[in-house]
């Protein structure tokens, strides 16, 4: 673009009064200059965000870091940051998250998928038109609503078919949190099969393919890499997840994968901690900095791998 | 085979596969199809020639009823007979997935599914339930010689239909179209997104294709109808023009209609 770069060989004619309407104008230079820089801002606002949280999160694990080995972080397998006899095993807070986000996923990614399935190949215009707007209401539930959906609906309900199940729990927790993950799965899968051009279809059709035939066989593979997409922010919404699990799951930490006991997961202590009255500084506070570094890099490990899976399989049609 | 001298001999002289009679179709209000009646030839080439929104690939979408997957189309009257059953293709009691499964059909722009070179020509044999390896191994390597491919990806049938060149994407999608021994294979302006080295081979790979299989095409391109057709209709605004003999339609149409669109005076 510069026009050092394009010097004349032979000499063009710049007259002498360059006229009016081709002169470079200064006002117009300087706008356009003031609309880009107002943009970067805008842009940069977010990427400092990020920056700021990462930085906070990263110094004040580092202190933690200096009293708690690493190696004790993550192999220990007890997490009593507040007792005299101190345990920081974050393996017992990761085993909350997992055993609920498992539970949540087997909930979530099938029935989001026949949802999302019956929506896009099967449905008529109308009623898709009715049922997409309902489904995405069932996102916009306060997730505090679906905790205690889970510990006064759903806890006692599932008392009765397994007695011995403690009023706090995990399996509770997850199955509701799969309900509330449901419309994020349905509605991004969804919009990834409709994105499937109908010339597939139709190719599809035209071999003396049944509608099933075409959903599963056709559909489905094409829109692949959107669907996985929608599974990996169903996982993350999962692993995120902090007030159903806070109310209906029982916060105490303990080092299992059945979700019929309770437990605390990384969200949840976090929550915890944040309430309770433990003075800045002391080891115990620095503790949720730790937790939240872990959570942190959970959810940019699937992130990534989101990004993998919509580059690896990314149809061109 | 006897080569017909006039319409009226060929009518007598060949089998006919199916024949068009006083169809009307409708997009909604829209009255797409006027009473046309055609013939359609046994193992010929019928070429549906005509300026954009005339019909013709309307007409060519009822053979396999994929109007059926849209709601608001409508079959308003007449019909298309399927020969030998002597059935109305178009009746409620025919089910559109048997019509689909003896009439195929190859799109304007080649469509191959995500699925590797072999997965989409078994495509049609899987979804009739063939689960044998070696009968789908045959039926494969046989549609993709029917379809002049086989040579190109016998080396690689596990790559990817897309990334093969546009040509090729085309001859996969006739090769797929082929797999299941159809009785008539419907093509919609099959080279129109082609280059003129492909669209020779994709031409000639249709005039072999007629010694099996009856063959129905709509083109753009009036040279390859005149290259490639046995029988030449002419539509225009919904309606049925002039149907004959190729070499009658371009040489002395009896239209004068007809006659303006084929010497580029309209259209």
């Amino acid at each position: 673009m510069s026009a050092s770069a394009s010097a004349p060989s032979v000499s063009l004619p710049i007259g002498k009064g360059i006229s009016d309407r081709l002169r470079k104008k200064a006002s117009r230079h300087v706008k356009e200059r003031i609309i880009e820089f107002l943009l970067f801002c805008a842009a940069a606002f977010s990427v400092f965000v990020t920056v700021a949280i990462v930085w906070v999160l990263v110094k004040e694990s580092w202190v933690f870091f200096e009293t708690v080995p690493l190696s004790d972080f993550l192999f220990d397998t007890q997490w009593t940051p507040l007792f005299d006899d101190a345990h920081y095993g974050i393996m017992v807070l990761l085993s909350g998250t997992i055993t609920s986000s498992a539970v949540a996923l087997v909930v979530a990614i099938p029935l989001g998928t026949v949802i999302a399935l019956y929506l896009s190949e099967f449905a008529g215009f109308k009623l898709r038109e009715i049922a997409k707007p309902f489904l995405e209401l069932l996102g916009g539930v306060p997730t505090i609503v679906y905790g205690y959906f889970a510990l006064t609906f759903l806890t006692p309900i599932l008392q009765k078919i397994y007695p011995d199940l403690p009023g706090f729990n995990l399996l509770s927790a997850g199955l509701v949190m799969g309900v509330m993950i449901i419309p994020y799965v349905a509605s991004l899968s969804e919009d990834a099969m409709r994105a499937v051009p109908m010339s597939l279809r139709e190719g599809s059709y035209a071999m003396g393919a049944t509608r099933l035939q075409t959903a599963l066989w056709v559909v489905t593979p094409a829109a692949t890499s959107g669907i996985a997409s929608a599974y990996i922010l169903g996982i993350s919404r999962a692993v995120g997840e902090t007030m159903i699990l806070a109310v209906a799951a029982g916060m105490q930490p303990k080092l299992t994968f059945n979700p019929t006991e309770p437990g605390a997961t990384i969200t949840s202590y976090i929550v915890q901690v944040a309430l309770g009255d433990l003075p800045h500084g002391s080891i115990g506070y620095q503790t949720i900095f730790a937790a939240g570094l872990t959570l942190l890099l959970m959810t940019l490990a699937f992130n990534l791998l989101g990004y993998w899976l919509r580059k690896r399989f990314r149809e061109v049609y | 085979m006897q080569i017909p001298s006039g319409l009226e001999a060929g009518v007598e002289g060949d089998l006919l596969k199916a024949e068009v009679r006083d169809l009307d179709f409708y997009y909604g209000g829209f009255h797409a199809l006027k009473h046309v009646t055609m013939p359609v030839h046994d193992r010929k080439v019928t070429a549906l020639i005509g300026p954009s929104g005339c019909g013709k690939s309307t007409l060519l979408r009822c053979f396999n009823r994929m109007h059926d997957l849209y709601p608001g189309n409508r079959y308003a009257g007449g019909g298309i007979v399927l020969h030998p059953d002597n059935t109305n293709l178009l009746a409620q009691e025919v089910d559109p997935i048997e019509v689909r499964m003896r009439i195929s059909m190859v799109f304007q722009k080649p469509n191959p599914f995500p699925k590797s070179i072999y997965e989409n020509v078994a495509y049609s044999l899987r979804v009739r339930g063939m689960r044998n390896k070696n009968e789908l191994d045959d039926r494969v390597e046989a549609a993709l010689k029917g379809a002049a491919l086989w040579n190109e990806v016998s080396n690689r049938l596990n790559e990817l239909g897309a990334n093969l060149s546009g040509g090729q994407q085309q001859r996969l999608c006739i090769a797929r179209a082929l797999a299941s021994d159809p009785e008539i294979i419907l093509f919609d302006e099959p080279t129109s997104a082609l280059d003129p080295i492909a669209t020779a081979s994709i031409e000639e790979l249709v005039t072999e294709l007629k010694e099996n299989v009856t063959i129905l095409i709509v083109t753009h391109n009036m040279q390859q109808a005149a290259r490639i057709s046995d029988f030449t209709a002419y539509m225009y605004l919904g309606e049925m023009v002039e149907f004959g003999i190729t070499d009658q339609i371009f040489i002395k149409p009896t239209k004068k209609a007809t006659e303006d669109y084929i010497t580029g005076r309209f259209g």
